[in-house]
């Protein structure tokens, strides 16, 4: 019984599996094609990915991905941050679930709505400002900024409220600044949750298309847009050179932290299991 | 002494914490909570902002009801097959040995950081008529069949993109899942299936709720799923928003957006009521 149980789980998530890699498969084989068939393979070849570093354009958009994403995650981690000391401070019961709930308005909201919302904005406060072009690298940052903050303050905040409170009560007692006891006793505690939603809010923007396509100014190109303009016209295997290097990124960034973090936690039950021994044997532990 | 120091101290704090946020209350006040209302305001106007009832008519004239039906019933499908996919595999999953489990989670979030156009792309890839899958069977024999541009391309796309938002909150569910209850249940008498029934579904409902509003939600408003694996055939919601945007009439891009918030709004609403703890069987950590 035990055993049927666990041949059914692994059969199934094999399959689960397959389905989830084959296309990507499909796009990474085909990537290393010489011809430009989707069903014969016809030898191995680099012509795609050369075509492709050969074009101006991806690098340039890739560049500019890259500084969106940097910007806008500084910008929202920081703002975020403060944003959830602030909320996890707040007294007022009504005024905490309604910045809660505005909060939630970019999550829950499709990002066709966000992206038109923020374009209608844009697009009037433009005109009625005589602008010539109302979209442009300054109000995508906006919408991204908008988009990522939401990430950032719903991993700080839990944070907060795991903290011990008596820690920063004694950080005051005993003689520091508010701004102090924030630096040297709140935010390394919160740190954690802080790395997770500049993480988040970097990767959210990297790969945001939807809310970017409808905010762009005629001049700036993100990757996702580029890729977008790639598909529109015909088939070609440059896309899968493009894909299969971002799925490449993609894995030895996932593979590595994962394994980074295995390590810290195999180095902190060794320390658990050394203090526990301390204890056992009479030594005094810290 | 000490007296008016503590007191200068409890000030000051006062004052980090209440404008601490405030740059952050400002942004959503602007970026948020005001492009909303340009959506309504927008709405309700025509091209010379005078108020009229025009564009929310023309949302409910036959062309776009079809269009909302129609987008209603694929992400319907999409939504209760990723269901049907996923609770099995979050269940299995969170019954694996936890050190594989990692891994496993790794697995199913790696093609979800691939961009959604290119997974997309992927299944074009897969369901030309020239592609993999009709070559495979036409040499067993079946013969090329037509599988782009049809509805059946446009769910399988949703599926595929959305999958893992269903898997993920689903899967955070079981893994706090009370044990004591499922070992007291079988120990009452409870054969597997009524275990199943009784134990681990009840408790398991937030993370189905989050989990169905995290596919329902992009795949009733995609645009470039339908437009690539569906061929412009079948117009969705966000296709009609999409195209009044590229042609301009942003009114009535506005007014298509304001009643498609409105019931998404009201589907929230009514799904809030199945679950009644919000805590849980969300993506965050």
């Amino acid at each position: 019984m035990k055993k049927n149980h666990k041949i059914i789980s692994t059969v199934y998530i094999i399959l689960l599996f397959v389905f989830l890699f084959a296309p990507i498969a499909v796009l990474i084989v085909f990537s290393f094609n010489e011809g430009k068939s989707t069903v014969n393979l016809s030898g191995f070849s680099m012509r795609w990915y050369r075509n492709l570093f050969e074009d101006d354009a991806t690098l340039t958009a890739l560049r500019n991905s890259v500084v969106l994403a940097v910007v806008s995650a500084a910008i929202s981690t920081v703002m975020g941050t403060a944003a959830a000391y602030g909320i996890s401070k707040m007294r007022r019961k009504l005024l905490k679930s309604t910045v809660m709930t505005v909060t939630n308005i970019p999550m829950m909201n499709p990002d066709i709505i966000t992206g038109i919302a923020l374009m209608l904005m844009f697009v009037f406060v433009g005109t009625m400002l005589g602008f010539s072009e109302s979209l442009n690298f300054r109000t995508m940052l906006i919408a991204h900024v908008t988009f990522c903050l939401p990430y950032v303050i719903l991993s700080v905040l839990p944070k907060f409220s795991q903290m011990d409170k008596s820690m920063p009560e004694a950080a005051l007692d005993l003689g520091c600044t508010p701004l102090q006891s924030f630096f040297k006793v709140e935010l390394p505690e919160i740190m954690p949750g802080v790395m997770t939603g500049g993480l988040m809010a970097f990767t959210m923007s990297l790969d945001d298309f939807v809310i970017s396509y409808f905010t762009k100014g005629s001049s700036f190109q993100t990757l996702p847009l580029l890729i977008y303009g790639m598909t529109k016209k015909t088939v070609t295997p440059k896309i899968y050179a493009l894909a299969t290097i971002i799925f490449a990124v993609i894995l030895i960034l996932l593979v590595s932290s994962n394994i980074i973090s295995t390590r810290d936690e195999r180095k902190l039950a060794r320390i658990r299991k050394s203090l526990n021994r301390g204890e056992q044997t009479g030594i005094p532990t810290p | 002494m000490t007296s008016t120091r503590t007191k200068k101290v409890s000030v000051t704090r006062s004052l980090l914490q209440r404008f601490a946020a405030a740059p952050y209350f400002f942004w959503a006040v602007l970026f948020i909570v005001i492009p909303l209302i340009f959506v309504a305001y927008y709405s309700f106007t025509d091209r010379d902002f005078a108020f009229t009832l025009e564009n929310i008519k023309a949302f409910f004239t036959p062309k776009y009801l079809t269009i909302l039906l129609r987008s209603v019933k694929l992400a319907l499908l999409a939504t209760l097959i990723c269901l049907l996919i996923g609770y099995p595999a979050a269940y299995f999953i969170a019954r694996t040995d936890p050190k594989k489990q990692k891994t496993l989670i790794m697995l199913i979030m790696l093609p979800m950081w691939m961009n959604f156009l290119i997974r997309t792309y992927a299944w074009m890839v897969l369901l030309q008529d020239t592609g993999i899958i009709n070559g495979a069977l036409e040499s067993l024999g079946i013969g090329p069949m037509r599988m782009m541009y049809t509805e059946g391309a446009v769910v399988v796309g949703m599926v595929y993109d959305y999958l893992p938002y269903m898997i993920l909150p689903i899967y955070s569910i079981m893994t706090k899942l009370d044990h004591r209850l499922v070992e007291a249940a079988s120990d009452l008498g409870c054969n597997p299936f009524a275990v199943f029934r009784k134990v681990i579904v009840p408790q398991s409902l937030p993370g189905v709720v989050s989990g169905v509003m995290m596919v329902f939600v992009p795949s009733i408003s995609t645009f470039y799923i339908s437009r690539k694996l569906g061929g412009g055939n079948f117009y969705l919601i966000g296709d009609a928003i999409e195209t009044q945007f590229n042609s301009n009439n942003l009114h009535m891009a506005a007014a298509i957006s304001f009643v498609l918030m409105l019931l998404l709004l009201a589907g929230m609403f009514v799904m809030d009521r199945f679950s009644d703890n919000s805590s849980g069987g969300g993506l965050m950590p």
